[in-house]
């Protein structure tokens, strides 16, 4: 175990602090009436600038807890989160976050509520709404932005949500699931859209998914969570596939193959786990 | 099964002529050597509208109807401003809202009706009485919806506008004042109604002017023709203040699914 308690850092340029830095990180929660559920267990990841790093676990591994300490929407229960060298305080404020569920305000348009991520910041409506507008156009909504959120797709309203998101220009980004209720094909349009997107200024990111084969073709780095309770970093695979990708074809290279096998070995003993323990808890119950 | 419009409209006017014909036959021709409906008691369809109609030329409804009207925009506006103002407050203080919990359930368990004589009292036969009425009414339905409106906000809308940076007075300008208007708008026929409810009652119970007023002289008199063409008025009345109210909400609710209201 004190290989994986280790922090797993791929070689950082000396001096540059990193984007993300978990160390020790544990969470717990406090259900009234139960013992104190331990989530994670003392565990690290670091992020350099510029890295995408997607976790990969089996369901309900605190995958997304990690996540939401890093944006600071949780608090942890041992261990220091730091954003560039600082510990953090508060909600991250360089960081933007990706929902998994549809996180868009509903009463606005698709055009506010881009804008709306620029406005509170001080910008003049006007001039938030211009920019707005070129940031839907290059997530290819530039037809839709007089349209309410339930006029939209769920694609297109994850596209809303992706160009929200990039419009603050975040320093880093958290994405829990975000692709996770779109299916198949749209997933990978998303895939390749949002690679397109973060080539151009290459930001820090931590992209949670269940999706094996969405993390590599997505990631210069792969992580991997053992399943929960007390679910720790077990697995680090650096990911050599070249850039520029699309997340479809990349798929039918041999090198995916051959990365997807090795990581499958070891994620398939822990999502066998989950899922063994559920069937064990059901034959004894029935 | 989906009627054409021309055809449910010959239909829904035939109802409205079949009941005229009911009600003119009972009222006219003898059964038997008896009315199956006594003039007396039930007055006669063309007498009605000649009293609908005489009430609107000679010119003395319109005083009534604003009188009516008045009072129920006013009940409507400070029981409305009332329940944003506390279902905010309350929302936003778990304390406060657990302190006042089993008054507000116990005042709203009273029947509003019993408070017309204290109102009356306390604040005369003009229109505040029947105000102060409508808004103990419509208060309640306001306050217990954006109350719900601004509990029931999404977690992860919120959890987003955090992140996106926004502080409280962002978060309750963006997120939970939409949030509890589009919960009070769609509660908003049942406020105006109440607000008119509460109008009527009251100037029913006591008061000089208004439509109510005027259903109760008739009925003083058993002037039955008068109380006919008063709850005419007053049936109209409320559906002009519908069809506002509809517009209204059409143009308020524009981000919502139409899936719900399309029904109507």
């Amino acid at each position: 175990m004190t290989a994986t308690a280790r922090a797993m850092t791929a070689e950082a340029p000396a001096g540059a602090p990193l984007a993300v830095a978990l160390d020790d990180i544990s969470i717990s929660f406090a259900i009234k009436g139960r013992p104190v559920f331990k989530a994670v267990a003392p565990t690290s990841l670091h992020v350099n600038e510029g890295e995408f790093v997607a976790i990969v676990g089996p369901t309900g591994c605190g995958k997304s807890t990690l996540l939401n300490a890093t944006a600071g929407l949780l608090a942890p229960a041992g261990g220091t989160v730091s954003i560039f060298g600082e510990p953090l305080v508060g909600l991250n404020a360089r960081a933007g976050y990706l929902f998994q569920q549809d996180a868009l305000m509903p009463w606005k348009t698709a055009l506010d509520n881009v804008a709306i991520a620029l406005e509170i910041g001080g910008l003049r409506r006007l001039e938030a709404q211009t920019q707005a507008r070129e940031w839907l156009k290059r997530v290819g909504l530039a037809r839709f932005t007089e349209r309410y959120p339930h006029e939209l797709s769920g694609g297109q309203r994850k596209r809303v949500a992706l160009a929200q998101m990039l419009i603050r220009q975040p320093k880093i980004l958290l994405m829990d699931e975000p692709f996770g209720p779109l299916d198949a094909q749209t997933r990978q349009i998303m895939g390749t859209l949002l690679l397109r997107l973060w080539a151009q200024d290459r930001k820090a990111v931590l992209f949670v998914t269940h999706d094996l084969e969405e993390a590599i073709a997505l990631s210069d780095r792969v992580v991997i969570m053992s399943a929960g309770p007390e679910a720790r970093i077990i697995g680090d695979y650096p990911i050599d596939l070249a850039r520029p990708r699309d997340a479809a074809e990349i798929r039918l290279d041999p090198r995916f193959h051959a990365l997807h096998r090795t990581i499958w070995n070891q994620l398939k003993a822990e999502v066998a786990k989950t899922y063994g323990d559920e069937l064990a808890a059901e034959e004894v119950s029935s | 099964m989906k009627l054409h419009p021309a055809r449910l409209l010959f239909l829904q006017v035939l109802v409205a002529v079949a009941a005229l014909a009911i009600w003119h036959i009972g009222a006219t021709v003898p059964i038997g050597g008896d009315y199956l409906l006594p003039e007396f008691f039930f007055s006669k369809p063309w007498d009605v509208l000649a009293r609908v109609v005489e009430l609107f030329v000679s010119g003395t409804i319109w005083k009534h109807l604003w009188i009516t009207l008045t009072e129920t925009v006013l009940a409507f506006l400070i029981g409305s401003i009332g329940g944003v103002v506390i279902g905010f407050w309350f929302a936003r203080k778990p304390v406060v809202a657990a302190v006042f919990d089993p008054y507000v359930k116990m005042v709203n368990a009273l029947p509003r009706v019993v408070l017309a004589p204290i109102f009356m009292l306390w604040l005369g036969l003009g229109i505040w009485s029947k105000v102060a009425l409508g808004v103990t009414l419509v208060f309640f339905i306001v306050f217990f919806n954006v109350y719900q409106g601004v509990k029931e906000v999404s977690p992860v809308v919120l959890a987003n506008a955090r992140m996106m940076g926004m502080n409280e007075r962002q978060l309750f300008r963006n997120v939970y004042w939409p949030s509890a208007m589009s919960w009070m708008f769609s509660s908003l026929h049942t406020a105006v109604g109440f607000a008119l409810v509460g109008a009527v009652v009251g100037e029913y119970l006591g008061s000089s002017a208004g439509l109510g007023y005027l259903i109760h002289q008739a009925e003083g008199v058993f002037d039955v023709t008068g109380v006919f063409a008063g709850m005419f008025i007053l049936a109209a009345f409320v559906l002009v203040i519908d069809w506002v109210v509809t517009r209204v909400e059409k143009r308020l609710l524009v981000w919502r699914p139409q899936a719900a209201s399309e029904q109507n």
